[in-house]
């Protein structure tokens, strides 16, 4: 079987930020792989590093964020790492397009929206402003907005929020990227509208076998619509399986800690809501040892002393950072993930 | 859409000052053509005449054919006999200048200056924010008796040396807006959009901040033409025998008690026209807050 290339590969990717108490270390050494047309869910907690990874990927970094000489991006092939911010621009928002978290703040509030849309056309794909009317109208219906020619003339703040969150994507889409990273494109809106959203960018990663990296906080989002699932904790990835081995085996108990909180139906009335007691560490002054050992449950001394590494699972590329992992069901090894993970 | 615009219309609360202003505007820049007495003519016969005394004994010697000589004082003379209307609509020259154009210099200076500051951060920041420190710390009337001493008190050097004043408070406006638009996503999208420093700044973030400046601008307006009224009072605005209505308040303060309406008229006028000023500035600010509450 022929391996087809990573659409998307980082290899120990570093990202540091000044703060008044020192350098945050927002991004701790992540390396991950991403085939073309895969899904890969990214979760964690607040604070730990997830948009930030999203933003090193898109060249987004504030500016003062300083990253590692040794931190490597590529993508289709290409060192992004090596790039200049320039050539960097031709490739993103063209090839790999991003959706931010607050619709209503991602568009700008004083220009029409047909104007928005016409912009990143005329830019990328150097359609003219006037040619470009229909291929908006046709991006607007495809994102599922009502009488988008009436939609084109209207600002912002006229429409809803989720309305706003399509726009955005029908922004993003507008050069069919081969990657989408959507940093947590459903946390400002409704639940309903959230399922419709979700639905909505699977159905187009589907259709044109885009890449997505999909980031949230919410594991249920998460489920069912990516093929594989990474854990951050504290600016490192602590666990990454494909989602249905993540979700049925996690081996990681931060992982399992992740998904006990997630309330269940089958609960009874006024059972207590588990949470995972204590707070994210302090990202500038790193405790030696395994970063949730403060807070975990199973952390021994040896948690405490030395960080564990990164286990890989069957030589796949999936596995966990964990001296003293949970029991495995024996999920592992299932034929569909070693066949991915070879992929 | 009527209905929309209704809703969040600028209601009679901008209606009327902004009529006012457009009235004290348009009489101001047609002040040639106005059938009004020249404001420099003396009237011996009719001096300090209260409002609506009729001017019969016109020394006809004296204003030849003058079409300008006015067949009753609306609102009276002043202590020299001259038409106190004429001169109110000539002085709304020296006091719109100074209100709308000295303002304007602060826009453009200070909004680009606050621009730069607040998106390219860092040493431009710092330096800019130096700078205007040093202009806010600066005392002002210091700086106008200096030049009025040195380069002589005309309307182009008080329109400047208070442009030049203003400079820092719209350098702060615009860098407290551009500090929080630069962390919106949507600059992050026009950045991917492909959008370089200058079109992130021109596009995005400038529109932004327009209308939040020009409100800004019309409080200073309204502070502005009061602070003409007070420069007039020490000699720092026009010279005589321009009229200003700084100037005319300044004038009859000799003669309050006996002829109140010489300094009292230009006074009204000046009030209602600051307060103008401001009312509209604020019915604008609050159309924008609540069009900003929504999003």
């Amino acid at each position: 079987m022929k391996h087809p290339a990573p659409i998307l590969t980082i290899d120990h990717l570093f990202v540091r930020l000044p703060a008044r108490q020192g350098m945050v270390r927002a991004v701790d050494g992540i390396s991950l792989k991403l085939m073309p047309g895969k899904a890969l869910g990214l979760v964690g907690e607040s604070g730990c590093g997830k948009s930030m990874l999203g933003r090193a990927i898109m060249g987004l970094l504030p500016k003062h964020a300083h990253v590692s000489e040794h931190s490597e991006i590529f993508f289709r092939n290409r060192a992004l790492h090596r790039m200049t911010g320039k050539q960097v621009r031709k490739i993103i928002g063209k090839e790999m397009a991003m959706i931010f978290q607050n619709p209503m703040s991602s568009l700008n509030p004083v220009m029409k929206i047909g104007r928005q849309i016409t912009e990143s056309l005329n830019h990328h794909l150097a359609i003219k402003k006037k040619d470009a009317r229909d291929r908006v109208v046709q991006l607007l219906r495809a994102v599922g907005i009502g009488a988008p020619t009436q939609r084109l003339g209207q600002y912002p703040h006229q429409l809803s929020g989720g309305l706003c969150q399509r726009v955005a994507i029908a922004i993003a889409l507008s050069c069919d990227p081969a990657l989408l990273i959507a940093d947590e494109p459903t946390t400002a809106l409704d639940v309903t509208v959230q399922a419709e959203i979700l639905d909505l960018l699977n159905a187009h990663q589907k259709k044109t076998q885009m890449a997505m990296i999909l980031i949230s906080h919410d594991l249920s989002v998460v489920a069912g619509r990516t093929d594989e699932t990474a854990v951050m904790y504290a600016g490192q990835i602590v666990e990454h399986a494909p989602t249905a081995v993540l979700f049925q085996n996690a081996r990681m108990p931060y992982t399992r800690a992740l998904l006990d909180a997630i309330p269940r139906l089958s609960d009874t009335a006024h059972a207590d809501l588990k949470s995972i007691a204590g707070n994210p560490p302090d990202l500038v002054d790193t405790a030696p040892g395994c970063r949730f050992s403060p807070r975990c449950p199973a952390a021994r001394t040896k948690c405490k002393t030395k960080a564990p590494p990164f286990t890989h699972i069957n030589g796949t590329r999936y596995g966990y950072a964990c001296w003293y992992p949970l029991e495995s069901h024996g999920a592992w090894p299932m034929p569909s993930c070693t066949a991915a993970g070879g992929q | 859409m009527s209905a929309d615009a209704t809703a969040r219309g600028l209601g009679p609360g901008f209606w009327l000052p902004a009529a006012w202003i457009v009235i004290v505007l348009a009489a101001a820049t047609t002040a040639g053509g106005l059938p009004i007495a020249n404001p420099d003519r003396i009237h011996w016969e009719a001096m300090a005449a209260p409002p609506g005394t009729a001017a019969n004994n016109v020394d006809s010697t004296e204003s030849g054919g003058d079409h300008s000589s006015p067949g009753t004082f609306w609102l009276g003379t002043d202590a020299m006999g001259r038409d106190i209307l004429s001169r109110l609509v000539y002085g709304a020259r020296v006091s719109l200048a100074v209100g709308l154009v000295a303002p304007l210099i602060g826009i453009f200076a200070g909004g680009f200056l606050g621009c730069i500051a607040g998106y390219y951060r860092g040493h431009i920041e710092s330096i800019v924010v130096a700078l205007m420190d040093i202009v806010l710390a600066f005392p002002g009337l210091i700086l106008l008796l200096a030049i009025s001493f040195y380069v002589g008190a005309n309307l182009t050097t008080l329109i400047l040396s208070l442009g030049l004043l203003t400079i820092p408070a719209f350098c702060r406006v615009a860098r407290g807006h551009t500090l929080v638009l630069a962390e919106q996503a949507f600059i992050d999208a026009a950045r991917l959009a492909g959008a370089g420093d200058m079109a992130i700044l021109f596009r995005e973030i400038i529109p932004n901040i327009i209308i939040p400046m020009a409100v800004y601008g019309l409080m200073v307006a309204a502070f502005l033409i009061m602070a003409e009224g007070a420069l007039s009072f020490l000699g720092l605005s026009v010279p005589a025998p321009t009229p200003s209505w700084g100037a005319m308040i300044a004038e009859g303060k000799e003669f309050l008690e006996a002829t109140p309406h010489i300094s009292l008229i230009p006074a009204g006028l000046m009030f209602v026209t600051v307060v103008s000023f401001n009312l509209a500035g604020d019915s604008i600010r609050s159309v924008v807050e609540r069009r900003e509450s929504q999003l």
